[in-house]
């Protein structure tokens, strides 16, 4: 008797573990799906809501328009153009102004950030400036960028740079002046010069901080560029937004609000996907932390 | 080379400026010299200033008083011959292993493939050589100090500092760590000065035990360690040679200890 217990536990032994991980593992895929499912059951029923709120004139569909006449709206944007030309071009004509706007603030931020945390005594004379500079609410410089800069894209990659620079500039500061004293004296001894422990140590450390800024940055990008539209320019998702509300078109400025939002987590993914590539020296779970 | 002692401190004194404004004395009027190819262990009270003293002899940090020779030179910046081990990672988390141990090399100038041939050498002398492609957080605590090690020998260093190299490990690596050190270093013939605050491992380590005050730190009483070469740790352990300093080396080192201890508790009091 003892001897068949004893094979049947070896016998059962192998086999359990296995069947234990695959119940885990299904309870996981089926949670993952009833996230999914109940995510998708919010959008339709806000969706239906409005929907038949509007319809049923308990909000007023002129004020607060419908998902169906904003869908319509973006449908005839997509098929006939809008009255400023194709819808292509007005998303590519933000884009633009936001992407060279974002470059430029990012790579002037970054630049001085990492030169103003390496050099104590450009820190010390800046400082100031900055912060003065920093305080200034930079929305109200578009209005004076369009002035100097006209209606083209130049005064809306303006407004973009002001609002990118500063996030980063003292993100990258930050970074620059944070870096491990160890690695800065390992780097040292090691034979490395003042240019190297720059490029080789401080510049890698401080990409975690410059991250971190980039993605809110490329945000505050596409708001300066969208504001600069909106208060004046010749083409762009801004001036949809404006137009339609010159027109009374409560569906156009949601509809363009929509085609915004769908551009910014695409351009998101994006930098995500980037950040991965780059960041594979970090352990998994700091990334997961956010 | 000459036959001026490789590390020589005469009156070494390094005082900080502590954030709140108040002057700081890290190390007082240290005497202390190192021949070539000797295997100095100093041991003191936690936070006593044992670190500066390392940080002096590398070039890091200059000092307020008195002079820091290396090969009867005077200490000015860091110096090529100087190696040095710190008591946290510091090793580049964004660099793959074999980067880490060619870093030396490349930032002296040596071309890519030449320093990639020495790393791989080195890696392979410490275990290492299956692991060239893996970041350090990959590693575990005792690889990443074998890392650290690869990457100071790989520059041939005459002159190695340690500071507390082994005590972020556990036990069994840290005998493990401190055996292959001593393999390490027996070919090299270079000078070592190990800060550590474990008495065992100074004595199984050095040929002399440098035994520092409480805090400003100065030396107090030096040891000779006459236990035979090659020494593996364990082993040194149960001799009774070893035992015997050990007792002569506490009586002078928990003096310290037990002033360092009182001062903290008259602090928190």
């Amino acid at each position: 008797m003892p001897l068949e217990t004893v094979s049947a536990v070896t016998a059962e032994t192998p086999a359990a573990p296995s069947s234990r991980t695959e119940a885990r593992e299904r309870a996981a895929r089926n949670r993952r799906l009833t996230v999914y499912a109940a995510r998708a059951a919010v959008l339709v029923a806000f969706l239906g809501l409005w929907e038949v709120c509007a319809r049923t004139e308990v909000i007023d569909p002129f004020n607060f328009s419908q998902p169906s006449r904003i869908w319509d709206q973006i449908w005839q944007w997509i098929t006939h153009g809008t009255a400023q030309g194709s819808l292509g071009e007005q998303i590519g004509y933000t884009l633009y102004e936001a992407l060279s706007g974002w470059v430029i603030g990012v790579v002037g931020g970054v630049l001085l950030g990492i030169a103003l945390g390496r050099i104590r005594f450009l820190a010390d004379v800046f400082g100031p400036y900055i912060k003065v500079l920093n305080a200034i609410p930079r929305i109200v410089l578009a209005p004076i960028f369009l002035i100097w800069f006209g209606l083209g894209p130049a005064s809306k990659v303006a407004s973009a740079v002001v609002l990118v620079f500063f996030p980063v500039f003292f993100n990258a500061f930050q970074g620059a002046r944070e870096v491990d004293r160890n690695l800065v004296a390992n780097a040292r001894i090691l034979g490395a010069d003042n240019r190297r422990v720059t490029l080789q140590v401080v510049i890698p450390a401080a990409t975690t901080w410059i991250f971190t800024s980039l993605h809110v940055s490329f945000g505050f990008a596409l708001i300066g560029a969208i504001v600069g539209e909106y208060i004046g320019a010749t083409k762009g998702l801004g001036l949809l937004v404006a137009a339609a509300q010159g027109t009374f078109n409560s569906a156009g400025v949601y509809a363009a609000m929509t085609i915004l939002a769908v551009v910014a987590l695409l351009t998101e993914g994006l930098l995500t996907f980037a950040e991965k590539k780059l960041f594979r020296w970090k352990p998994a779970d700091s990334g997961d932390g956010r | 080379m000459t036959t001026a002692p490789a590390i020589e401190l005469t009156g070494a004194t390094k005082r900080f400026r502590t954030p709140s404004g108040a002057l700081h004395t890290a190390v007082r009027d240290l005497d202390l010299t190192v021949a070539q190819g000797e295997f100095v262990a100093v041991v003191g009270p936690t936070g006593c200033g044992k670190s500066t003293t390392l940080t002096l002899v590398s070039g890091l940090e200059e000092p307020t008083e008195g002079e820091v020779r290396v090969y009867g030179e005077p200490v000015r910046g860091i110096d090529p011959k100087v190696g040095f081990v710190f008591q946290q990672d510091a090793v580049f988390p964004w660099r793959t292993v074999l980067s880490n141990v060619m870093a030396g090399p490349r930032f002296r100038g040596v071309p890519a493939a030449e320093a990639r041939e020495r790393a791989r050498d080195w890696l392979g002398r410490v275990g290492l050589a299956a692991f060239e492609d893996r970041y350090p957080h990959q590693l575990s605590g005792g690889m990443r100090k074998r890392v650290a090690l690869a990457q100071t020998f790989v520059n041939d260093p005459t002159i190695l500092l340690m500071d507390e190299p082994f005590s972020a490990l556990d036990v069994q690596t840290r005998a493990l760590m401190s055996d292959q050190l001593l393999e390490l270093w027996a070919g090299t013939g270079s000078s070592v000065v190990f800060v550590t605050h474990d008495l065992d491992e100074a004595i199984a380590l050095a040929d002399r035990v440098v035994v520092m005050t409480a805090g400003p730190a100065t030396v107090k009483e030096v040891f000779t360690v006459d236990l035979p070469r090659p020494r593996t740790v364990e082993a040194v352990r149960l001799e009774p040679r070893f035992v015997e300093l050990y007792r002569e080396i506490w009586a002078s080192l928990g003096e310290e200890v037990r002033i360092t201890r009182e001062r903290g508790a008259g602090r928190a009091a």
